[in-house]
């Protein structure tokens, strides 16, 4: 499938900044889709609201564009009501770990088949840079003129506890390594949840002196460390700062019964 | 499978329950909340997985978000909840007037604010439905008064949110969703089916020209749907800028209903013509009931949907008497539109009896207040 064929080419041309990472995942994505050769007609995209929520309006298929935080929720009932359809969700770390925070970890705990991909970019996008669960501590957002006194959420960590089937989390920096765990999320039965730590340099690099997008590339080089090299006692990898480290890799891969088999619904479908 | 033709005796809650069975219901989800429990307990039993789903969600925003998922795979969606849920809902109501997502909200009122009066009947969020959520946007509501109507009135919330594309609601109280009685489940039963996109379909069903309901595109059959709550044009286009993009959209989408008032519209005259009119709904209405069905010098007009504000029906009952009495158990919600109504027909005195504490107004508590307008 040509890139639009997959994309939209008449909703073109986007609302994403210039350097924004959200290009970088819909390309990922895109090549994920494409490899597995998946059927478009059979998948429908999910968004809540913020810049990465967005991204389903710009696929060539059947998308939901919800209420803020609650596209999980959504795609639990699309999910169960017509099992024969793949749901991928889109979100952002304001929309999935703030205000939908109840969803994502419950969305973990049920295992319902869909896919949910967080583009982390630290800062709430869209509304133009107010701090989120992710910005890490000390950071500068329009909300925390004086630095972010708290810390942030470990997205991903959460959904390992919480009890998603497949974790993952990588940064626009890996975009090999982010196409083959997207692949797997979308191959995955159950609850799939796919992190990407991508930068927003309008509004979190202008104010963090990465106003350049390569300055936050390099950042996300130098401070990713591979889960499996990490010696959690040594560093904070909670706290995503530039003395702290960014963990990457796949946290967890395993088989839990989704729900739609524990309750036989996918024979309705 | 739905609940054979015959006479039953049942709580209101589950004659709820098979109303939903019976309109099709495939998907429900809860959150335990008093007096609407037995619903979503109900439910559980019914929807089974394999002949539908029953789900119990994190919170109510879950619940209606979910069903709204639901209805875009195409099949009966519906929740039910009561007070603090249905203040939880109230962003994604607006959500479905805006996407046109069918779905059904029952809503057992209890006694408000806040957690206030958990088991006891109210009639307190007959507004909150209308407008709850921000915005402009029209809904339908059906006040049932016995276990009787909340069946069949559970399937008209169903056949006419399907209609019309619309969030449509039962606002049943917990006198009523707890009451028990007699429920007569007739042989035939009128189910709307939805208004697919790209379906041949009844015609009688669907009166509504295409221009104000659009037919529904269900996902996951080719149509490259795309849903929003934004500001969009006809074919999905988001434009949140566009002035007249906007003005369109939001008066199309009160139209689709106010225009259809004398279809959607259900009510129950008693005695009309009499010198006082009672108006009243759901179990406040149960009182003024016992009064007119034997004095008569007073009629009453029982609304059985309150939203579109059935304005005709008042109307003639305002051209016709002298007085009205309203009565509702809250501290006058209905009174104010009923009363505008009854202005513009022509009846000068509009008197309110209200009763809020958990209890629908006795026959005496409202023959007291007749007397004092000098009724009886
Ligand atoms: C209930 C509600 N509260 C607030 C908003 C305003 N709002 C829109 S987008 C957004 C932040 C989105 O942040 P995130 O999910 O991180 O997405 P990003 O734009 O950063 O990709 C907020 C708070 C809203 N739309 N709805
Ligand atoms: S505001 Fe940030 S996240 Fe949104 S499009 Fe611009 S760069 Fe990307
Ligand atoms: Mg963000």
């Amino acid at each position: 499938m040509e890139l639009f064929e997959f994309y939209r080419k008449d909703r073109w041309p986007h609302v994403f900044c210039p350097g924004c990472g959200i290009g970088t995942v819909m390309n990922c994505f895109y090549r994920a889709f494409n490899e597995l050769e998946l059927p478009l007609d059979k998948t429908a995209f999910i968004g809540g609201i913020g810049c990465s929520s967005r991204i389903p309006l710009y696929i060539n298929s059947d998308a939901l564009h919800t209420t803020h935080g609650r596209a999980i929720a959504f795609a639990t009932g699309l999910r169960l009501a017509k099992p024969e359809l793949k749901t991928v969700v889109f979100t952002g770390d304001g929309d999935l770990g703030a205000i939908g925070g109840n969803h994502f970890i419950n969305g973990c705990r049920r295992n319902v088949d869909m896919t949910v991909i967080c583009i982390n970019n630290n800062i709430y996008g869209m509304t133009g840079g107010q701090a989120s669960i992710t910005t890490p501590h000390d950071y500068q957002s329009t909300t925390t003129p004086y630095g972010n006194k708290e810390y942030p959420f470990d997205l991903a960590e959460i959904a390992v506890a919480a009890g998603a089937n497949y974790v993952a989390r990588w940064t626009t920096r890996h975009v090999h390594e982010l196409t083959r765990s997207l692949k797997a999320a979308l191959q995955k039965k159950g609850f799939a949840f796919v992190e990407v730590v991508s930068q927003c340099p309008t509004n979190f690099g202008r104010r963090n002196k990465m106003a350049d997008p390569t300055q936050m590339l390099e950042w996300f080089r130098q401070s990713s460390v591979r889960r499996d090299k990490t010696k959690a006692a040594e560093v904070d990898h909670v706290d995503l700062n530039l003395a702290g480290q960014i963990t990457i890799g796949e946290f967890v891969d395993r088989n839990r019964e989704c729900y739609e088999e524990l309750i036989g619904v996918g024979k309705h479908g | 499978m739905r609940i054979a033709p015959g006479e039953y005796f049942l709580q209101g809650n589950e004659a709820c329950v098979e109303g939903a069975i019976a309109a099709d219901v495939r998907f429900f989800a809860g959150y335990p909340i008093t007096p609407s429990t037995e619903i979503a307990e109900g439910l559980a039993h019914r929807l089974t997985g394999k002949d539908g789903v029953f789900l119990q969600m994190e919170d109510e925003i879950a619940c209606i978000s979910a069903i709204i998922g639901a209805s875009w795979g195409g099949v009966k969606a519906m929740t039910a909840t009561s007070g603090p849920g249905f203040s939880l809902m109230q962003e994604a109501i607006g959500y479905a007037a805006m996407s046109e997502t069918p779905i059904v909200v029952v809503n057992v009122m209890r006694g408000g604010p806040s957690t206030g009066q958990p088991t006891r009947a109210s009639q307190g969020d007959v507004m909150q439905t209308k407008y709850g959520s921000h915005g402009d946007y029209q809904v339908i509501a059906f006040a049932p008064a016995s276990v009787q109507e909340m069946f069949d009135l559970t399937v008209d919330a169903f056949n006419y949110a399907e209609k019309y594309r619309v969030p449509s609601f039962l606002l049943s109280d917990a006198e009523v969703g707890h009451m028990r009685g007699l429920l007569t489940v007739p042989e035939a039963i009128n189910v709307v089916e939805r208004k697919e996109k790209g379906l041949r379909r009844p015609d009688e069903a669907y009166d509504v020209p295409d221009d104000l309901v659009h037919p529904f595109p269900v996902f996951g059959k080719g149509h490259k749907t795309m849903i929003t709550g934004m500001t969009h044009t006809d074919k999905s286009k988001i434009e949140p800028e566009d002035v007249k993009v906007h003005q369109e959209l939001v008066k199309r989408l009160s139209e689709k209903i106010l225009r259809s008032r004398k279809d959607i519209n259900k009510w129950e005259l008693i005695a009309p013509g009499s010198k006082t009119m009672i108006i009243s709904y759901g179990s406040a209405a149960l009182g003024p009931k016992e009064i007119a069905a034997k004095d008569d010098r007073i009629g009453l007009l029982r609304l059985k949907s309150l939203w579109p504000l059935p304005e005709e029906p008042i109307y003639e009952a305002a051209r016709q008497c002298d007085q009205i009495l309203v009565c509702e158990m809250n501290l006058g919600m209905m009174y104010w539109p009923i009363k505008r109504i009854a202005l513009e027909a022509g009846c000068k005195r509009i008197e309110l009896l209200s009763k809020v504490g958990g209890e629908p107004p006795t026959p005496s508590e409202v023959r007291h207040k007749l007397r004092e307008m000098g009724a009886i």
